[in-house]
């Protein structure tokens, strides 16, 4: 249930990092929520351990770091330094578990043109994966894909939207 | 089908042959059709095909296919924008004698212009023969014959033909109905669309679905129309594969790890261009569409994506953005006398080098994204759509019309547009689901 954790967690470090946050937008629209599962109790963020997620799991990755992903500003695919804190908290996490290998998935937002959004997203998926590595990651373990603008995360068209889609999205392989 | 199209051409030149090329015919019509904004019509007429006798056909009987392929001329010439076609409906029925000898004062009285008659006759091996004439109705006389053996299955390729004929004697131009077009038919949320391979005629028609689920993008129509170029994600990462449309079957272009997009093939269809991401850097290759080992073209730090020929296949345009944002470049073949070609202001993308070789037409960034056109070697510019998101054009095959995809801003719906490139009025191209990155291929021999 990742959809459940992920958002509270990037909500909780919107609110921490306020002051310098430059990104995930100003006014962050509630993601996705699957209604029809559980409404009626509490999301808690740590629900997941404790009906005893598997260690090394997504769920347990999505979990224990801060973000599983990291956003960038128009065109650019630099990782700054609000992203150089999600990308540690995954590297400590990747670190407990030398089994587990990641794709980082780079993607762009729709306003770009296709090709070009395509290697903008590679772009972005190797900033986070050379930083990853920078922390001790082996190379061998991670594995890149972009998307361009073929998987939007948010589905409107303004920049809130953009915002959120402009990201590179670190998903575990077992 | 190869059998077919010789078939086709053979019968062309042993059995009508020649046009009777008049010059006071042809002042006439440029004086008629002006090219830019403010053009006036021809108005055309298209009577029935009439049919010495009513046979019947695996796709409908000769006198029904008479109608048909009237209306798919009607329609051909309509959507040129430079034609006002008068239908069927709108004129008198005209016998299988009267073909060859058109009775000009009815005609004459209507403000007719251009009459094109024709007639449909079963052969006796089950094969259609579809004649089609050009007359003049001022001067009373012919300006085109043409026919065509068909199986009956092809008639549509019979009326693209005869409107091909039709387009080119009376505007001068090249044609261009007889042409198929792959795209990619989109379904599903925003979020989670499919993408697949598709194809079709370039009035829509003889529609196909070539793969079933997944994402599939940025098709290109081989020249010979044997096999398209295009990205996968079947592989679980973005790579080429040449699908073989006779076969089903399909390769990847170029073996390796790395991101491989932005297919395109040479004029030739001998090398296919591709752009591949190593490390995150993205650079253009060359490689024989036979494999082997890849040139590589371009060596920017930035992202060098596309490539399109020029038609005589020396050089390339291409989109980087080496100098901080996305403009258009052109180089040699080789990779060579790599030079910025657009400074109109905003990014530009997508460059597509005109069959004609006359123009780049490529997607202007500017706030909103726009279909524009500019000249080979810079400056020209000219700004031929406005909407919220038009991207990727892609050249009819005589270098006459664009056709574009538009995105809707908030609901993410695709469709498919084209537009004359001497500016006009855009036209939306009819598919069965939304559709995006057309590709058109050239004209059927």
């Amino acid at each position: 249930m990742k959809k459940l954790s992920t958002p509270l967690i990037v909500l909780s470090l919107t609110v921490a990092l306020a002051a310098c946050a430059k990104k995930p937008p100003e006014t962050l629209p509630p993601e996705p929520v699957d209604t029809s599962a559980g409404s009626d109790t509490d999301i808690d963020p740590n629900a997941g351990q404790q009906t005893g997620v598997v260690p090394g799991s997504q769920e347990d990755f999505i979990a224990n770091v801060m973000s599983d992903r990291i956003f960038f500003d128009t065109d650019k695919f630099n990782v700054d330094s609000e992203d150089q804190g999600v990308l540690r908290s995954q590297a400590s996490w990747l670190a407990q578990y030398p089994n587990v290998s990641i794709v980082v998935e780079g993607h762009a937002d729709e306003r770009g043109t296709r090709d070009y959004n395509l290697a903008l997203g590679e772009r972005r998926a190797n900033s986070a994966k050379n930083y990853l590595i920078t922390l001790g990651v082996a190379a061998s373990r991670i594995r890149t894909v972009s998307y361009g603008k073929e998987r939007p995360q948010a589905t409107g068209s303004n920049e809130s939207a953009w915002a959120q889609n402009r990201r590179a999205v670190t998903v575990t392989v077992r | 089908m190869t059998q077919r199209f010789l078939e086709i051409s053979a019968f062309m030149v042993a059995f009508f042959a020649l046009f009777a090329l008049s010059s006071p015919a042809a002042a006439q019509l440029e004086g008629t059709v002006t090219d830019d904004s403010g053009r006036t019509q021809i108005t055309v007429a298209v009577p029935a095909l009439p049919t010495p006798q009513t046979v019947p056909t695996a796709a409908g009987t000769t006198a029904d296919l008479g109608n048909r392929i009237s209306d798919v001329i009607v329609a051909d010439l309509r959507s040129s924008g430079l034609f006002d076609p008068i239908g069927r409906n709108g004129v008198k029925a005209i016998t299988y004698d009267e073909v060859t000898r058109p009775t000009f004062p009815y005609w004459t009285g209507r403000n007719v212009e251009s009459l094109i008659q024709g007639f449909v006759r079963s052969n006796g091996d089950g094969k259609l023969t579809v004649g089609c004439y050009v007359y003049d109705v001022a001067l009373g006389s012919e300006l085109a014959r043409q026919g065509f053996v068909v199986e009956p299955a092809d008639w549509r390729r019979a009326a693209h033909k005869c409107a091909d004929s039709i387009y080119s004697r009376l505007t001068g131009e090249s044609p261009f109905f007889d042409s198929r077009i792959a795209y990619i038919a989109e379904t599903g949320p925003k979020d989670n669309r499919t993408k697949r391979l598709a194809v079709m005629d370039s009035d829509g028609a003889n529609h196909r679905f070539l793969t079933s689920g997944g994402t599939a993008l940025t098709p290109r129509f081989s020249p010979d129309y044997k096999s398209i170029l295009y990205l996968s994600y079947s592989g679980g990462s973005p790579a080429i594969y040449i699908y073989d449309i006779g076969t089903g079957r399909q390769r990847l272009v170029t073996r390796t790890n790395n991101a491989t997009f932005a297919p395109r093939w040479s004029p030739d269809g001998r090398n296919i261009l591709y752009s591949m991401a190593i490390a995150g850097n993205t650079d253009i290759y060359r490689i024989s569409a036979q494999g082997g080992s890849p040139v590589r073209l371009t060596r920017s730090p930035g992202i060098d994506v596309g490539g399109s020929y020029s038609p005589d296949g020396s050089k390339i345009v291409f989109e980087s953005d080496r100098s901080g944002a996305q403009q258009i470049y052109v180089m040699n073949a080789d990779g060579s006398g790599q030079r910025r070609i657009s400074f109109g202001g905003g990014r530009a993308a997508t460059p597509e080098w005109s069959p004609r070789g006359d123009l780049i037409a490529f997607t202007k960034i500017a706030g909103n994204f726009r279909i524009a056109v500019m000249r080979p070697g810079g400056g020209g510019e000219r700004v031929l759509t406005n909407s919220w998101q038009d991207e990727a054009p892609t050249w009819a095959p005589n270098g006459r019309v664009i056709q574009f995809f538009r995105t809707s801003r908030g609901s993410g719906r695709t469709s498919i547009w084209q537009v004359d490139v001497a500016g006009g009025e855009e036209r939306r191209l009819r598919t069965p689901v939304d559709g995006s990155d057309p590709a058109w291929g050239p004209v059927r021999p």
